[in-house]
């Protein structure tokens, strides 16, 4: 159902827009996501938040009296349909910027077509090589996997964790959180005891956390966004694995919690502060846009807000704020992003520079763990 | 070579131009990318058609191929040899243009293999694979082969995700395109789109051309005759055998070289491309436009891919592949070509009056 | 390594293997009264285990599990009635391709139809966490209850087949379809019959599995292929030796984690499948006569 009403109302977005075509040329925004296939849980989620965004926007006159008008292409996760569709928006739609994809490898494929369009490209993949080295033109929304390590790791340390086990996904999320976990390991005297990489529709797991309890780990890691995570968590508890388990900031969806039940108690992973946006303290930055966000979305599409949806949000809002200091010139849009500071979103506060087109520090994430199937901020 | 065959070829070139004048009038150029990146699984499925239509064997595996082709070139092309210059291996290739020095995305200069060269070596890998594959595979009747098929696609699928040094899930990018005669090259880039969009359907002309010269030699009446009835024609001394291997290792360089195009063209190449969805969907193509009917899969493999890579069907897009291929395999087996439209609906009214066919 | 340990990737392997055991059966029970392989065979476990949980939002466990077998052994009769009916002799090819279209359509009909979020049943006994230590060897409730399904299935099978009429009558259609017709046998009811069955059985096993396995919409294709390895390795048409074949895969699957990484498991079955396959094209307890006779 929520299919056809996302097509329908970015038909209507697109065909109203001749009505509203009065004064200023609106602003045209395309979207690369993966609403179904493998990767819909990134992509889903994204797109409903950009269309909500989008018909508050209208409904509140547009970014400086222009209307803003959503192209969505559904690229079902295939790098192929990110290259066919991001050169239709490019010449065909003719869009301003385009925000997505959601996946690392589709944003691989894509990046330099919008380069060498001068599109703008605010990806809400999670991958470092993507902004990592520069384009002037590619952005990235997503919290560092560097980051999300750094917090692990610092957790592990605290609790005098030594040796550990790592299980992450065969894609693109999956394989980039590992290589920054091997890296930033030893750094903090961690030794990776066993590393193993399973199928993304993978649906028990239990051989390969039977090979991490036979190296006597002292704690678990997966990294992954898939169902499979929650998987990972009841196989291990189980077959009577009992250390503690971290994931990593994918598992920042309260519906993975839910899947996994009892055996999500206890697991830690490092998140935006958009999933406890209840329980943030009066004084926190972010805590009046996350709490915003969490009730329209979950007023609106009766599901619990992710951090995934949140990328939209932040995408969207900074090339808004960005229109708005600049008018609707892509250079100078493109040099306000880079030179954007203070940004609150969902996912932290974003100071970009040219140097650095991703803006979040370690202080965007914040190290949570399930209670009573509840998502609370870890103690120190 | 007969007339006919002259004319129908004439045909299609000129409406492959035609269609390329109508999108530059129309002031709609953009189509090109879409139509040139649908030439290139349109190999895909001419050689599959020739495997499934004239020797009658089933292939759920031949994005396996596709794949096979397209990360062969991709990975030569953007190796980076440029710190191993000193040894005498990499020194004599470079010497011998076997490996180029080139700009890479960020500045920099790498030593990698020329394209032409990465084509060879593409094209020599899935002609191995094919022959390795083939012999015990194709000895194998009905539905196992179709697994071995779908077993061998799974494979290659599990390698090329499972392995760091191929990119595993995040594929190999920044291909570099590939140089053809003057300055022309294939590749995504805006300048060339019309230059692009021949090239990839001269290349389909020429596996027409090809084929075609095939299915109407001895080596195509064999074909045919092994498909009608293997024992008759292997009791009249035609080596069965031997030709549907090679049938099978023709289909498979059809679609290596489809695979190495298309990478250059996108400048990247991705584990879907070898995927089980789309080797099912090659078969659809070709189920659809008729087994064994080249004309009618190149048509189909144009509208099908063409209509999929611009969205038409938005996420409904398996959706259709799926009922238009049920229904084209209930009515028109034949493919939709051939469709016997009074057949067909002799069969509906039959249904209706209830009175059905030998169970 | 230690017997514990080898008894607990047994386990695992246990796991996975009745899951790839019911498929594999239902794939038989088509192919004996049709000779047709139905590759929309995993989207039956599919549509059982996502169906259940809706219906359990309404009713108890027990009846939305009931329920969710007759809808989709309605669903198998539809598809029965409206598309295989039609074809008179069909090529393997032609077979092959079609039902792979039905399952394209069944899949993206869940899609429109449930979205494609992840669903599961409770745990029957117990729940995420609860499992039982049999000597050293945890294994949770569930796996137990998968395993008893599929015996019982297996059982139920070959009662039916020995030793109901119908069950002899289906075995008469496999071996002989003209003969026998010709013997009064109703062989266009049967073939419904044998797509219901199979539904019926698909959507149970989707039932049971689905608190370990997580059911959505696109989990049908993998099943499938799996489950037509299984099917192949055992023999067609022979339901015990796809069970058989079942656990065998399930077994290798896991120790082979033990060894390689695992990044490489799921190439493991089709592997060693098509070494088989070379060697023994009709399968480890197959033989080409002979498949076509039993039903069991």
């Amino acid at each position: 159902m929520n299919r056809f009403m996302l097509s329908a109302a970015a038909l209507a977005l697109a065909a109203s827009s001749q009505a509203g075509a009065q004064g200023k040329e609106p602003l045209r925004i395309g979207a690369l996501l993966a609403v179904t296939g493998p990767a819909s849980f990134l992509g889903a989620p994204e797109a409903r938040t950009l269309e909500m965004l989008v018909e508050d926007l209208n409904a509140k006159g547009g970014v400086d009296g222009r209307r803003v008008e959503l192209v969505l292409k559904d690229t079902g996760g295939n790098p192929e349909k990110a290259i066919s569709f991001a050169k239709q928006l490019i010449e065909e739609d003719r869009v301003f910027a385009i925000i997505g994809p959601a996946t690392s490898g589709e944003t691989i494929a894509v990046k330099p077509i919008a380069e060498e369009a001068k599109t703008i490209l605010l990806s809400c993949a999670a991958a470092e090589v993507i902004v990592n080295p520069v384009l002037p033109h590619v952005f990235k929304v997503a919290p560092k996997d560097s980051h999300a390590a750094e917090m692990i790791f610092r957790r592990m340390q605290k609790m005098g964790v030594k040796r550990i086990g790592m299980l992450s996904s065969n894609t693109g999320f999956g394989k980039a959180g590992k290589e920054q976990v091997e890296k930033l390991a030893p750094a903090h005297g961690i030794e990776i005891a066993v590393s193993e990489v399973y199928d993304k529709a993978a649906t028990d797991l239990t051989a390969e956390v039977t090979k991490l309890k036979a190296a006597s780990v002292q704690a678990i890691l997966n990294w992954s966004i898939e169902p499979a995570q929650a998987i990972v968590i009841k196989n291990a508890r189980q077959i009577g694995l009992a250390v503690p388990i971290f994931q990593s900031h994918g598992f920042a969806n309260i519906q993975y919690a839910k899947a996994a039940g009892a055996a999500a108690e206890g697991v830690m992973f490092p998140a935006s502060r958009v999933v406890v946006a209840d329980a943030l303290a009066a004084t926190d930055r972010q805590k009046p846009v996350v709490t915003a966000y969490k009730k329209a979305y979950e007023a609106r599409y009766k599901e619990d807000v992710s951090t995934f949806g949140g990328h939209a949000w932040d995408a969207l809002g900074i090339l808004v704020r960005a229109v708005k200091e600049a008018g609707l010139e892509r250079e100078k849009v493109r040099s306000a992003i880079e030179n954007m500071k203070g940004f609150v979103g969902t996912a932290g506060v974003f100071d970009f520079t040219p140097a650095d087109h991703n803006g979040l520090a370690i202080d965007a994430f914040e190290m949570l763990t399930v209670r009573d199937g509840k998502f609370v901020v870890l103690g120190p | 070579m007969p007339a006919s065959r002259l004319a129908r070829i004439g045909l299609f070139a000129a409406a492959v131009v035609a269609v390329q004048l109508a999108t530059q009038l129309a002031g709609k150029g953009f189509l090109l990318t879409q139509l040139t990146m649908s030439a290139y699984y349109t190999l895909v499925a001419l050689g599959l058609s020739l495997l499934m239509g004239y020797a009658g064997q089933i292939s759920l595996g031949h994005a396996a191929f596709f794949a096979i082709g397209g990360y062969a070139t991709g990975l030569l092309t953007t190796v980076d040899l440029a710190a191993r210059r000193g040894g005498g291996l990499v020194h004599a290739l470079e010497r011998a243009h076997v490996l180029v020095p080139r700009p890479d995305l960020y500045g920099g200069e790498a030593l990698s293999v020329h394209p032409w060269a990465a084509l060879a070596a593409a094209l020599a890998l899935a002609v191995a694979v094919a022959f390795a594959i083939g012999i015990p595979v194709l000895k194998l009747k009905g539905h196992y082969l179709a697994m071995a098929t779908l077993g061998f696609g799974t494979i290659v699928t599990s390698v090329l995700l499972g392995t760091e040094a191929l990119g595993a899930a995040d594929g190999i990018g920044g291909v570099p395109p590939f140089p053809l005669a003057g300055g022309l090259a294939v590749g995504g880039g805006r300048t060339a789109r019309i230059a692009n969009y021949y090239v990839a359907w001269g290349l389909v002309a020429l596996a027409l051309l090809l084929l075609a010269n095939l299915v109407e030699s001895r080596v195509g009446r064999a074909l045919r005759a092994i498909h009608g009835a293997e024992d008759a024609a292997r009791a009249m001394g035609v080596d069965a055998g031997r030709y549907k291997l090679r049938t099978f290792v023709l289909s498979a360089a059809l679609a290596a070289v489809g695979g190495v195009f298309l990478t250059h063209y996108n400048a990247s190449i991705g584990p879907g491309e070898a995927g089980i969805m789309k080797s099912v969907r090659y078969v659809a193509i070709v189920a659809v436009g008729g087994m064994g009917s080249l004309w009618g899969t190149v048509a189909t493999s144009a509208v099908l891919s063409f209509l999929s890579l611009r969205g038409t069907f938005g996420t409904l897009d398996d959706a259709v592949f799926g009922a238009v291929l049920v229904l084209v395999m209930l009515f028109s087996p034949e493919g939709i070509l051939r469709l016997d439209g009074r057949a067909a609906l002799a069969a509906i009214a039959g249904r209706l009056r209830r009175t059905e066919a030998r169970p | 390594m230690s017997t514990e340990l080898v008894l607990q990737y047994l386990v695992a392997g246990l796991t996975y293997g009745t899951i790839y055991a019911v498929v594999g059966v239902g794939f038989n029970i088509i192919y004996n009264a049709t000779g047709i392989i139905n590759f929309a065979q995993g989207e039956f476990v599919m549509l059982g285990g996502m169906t259940a949980v809706t219906l359990h939002g309404l009713v108890p466990l027990p009846l939305a599990i009931a329920g969710a077998v007759l809808v989709t052994m309605a669903v198998g009769a539809l598809i029965e009635v409206t598309f295989i009916r039609w074809l008179q002799r069909p090529s393997v090819l032609r077979m092959v391709i079609i039902t792979i279209g039905i399952s394209i359509m069944i899949r993206e009909g869940a899609l429109v139809l449930w979205g494609e979020s992840v669903r599961a049943l409770p745990y029957f006994t117990g729940n995420e966490v609860s499992s039982l230590s049999l000597g050293g060897v945890h294994v949770s409730p569930q796996v137990l209850w998968s395993l008893a399904v599929c015996l019982v299935i297996v059982a139920f099978l070959r009662a039916f087949f020995q030793h109901t009429a119908v069950g002899r009558q289906m075995r008469a259609c496999a071996a002989n379809r003209d003969a026998a017709a010709l013997c009064g046998v109703p062989t266009r009811n049967l073939v419904t019959l044998s797509f219901v069955l199979s539904a019926g059985i698909g959507a149970l096993a989707g039932c049971v599995v689905s608190p370990i396995t997580y059911t959505s919409y696109g989990i049908g294709a993998g099943l499938a292929i799996k489950g037509f390895t299984v099917a192949i390795l055992g023999g067609l048409g022979n339901s015990t030796a796809a069970v058989a074949a079942g656990f065998i895969v399930g077994v290798l699957e896991s120790l082979s984690v033990s060894l390689l990484p695992a990044a490489y498991k799921d190439a493991i079955s089709v592997t060693i499948l098509l070494a088989i396959l070379f060697v023994r094209p009709s399968g480890i307890f197959g033989s080409a006569e002979v498949a076509r006779l039993e039903a069991r």
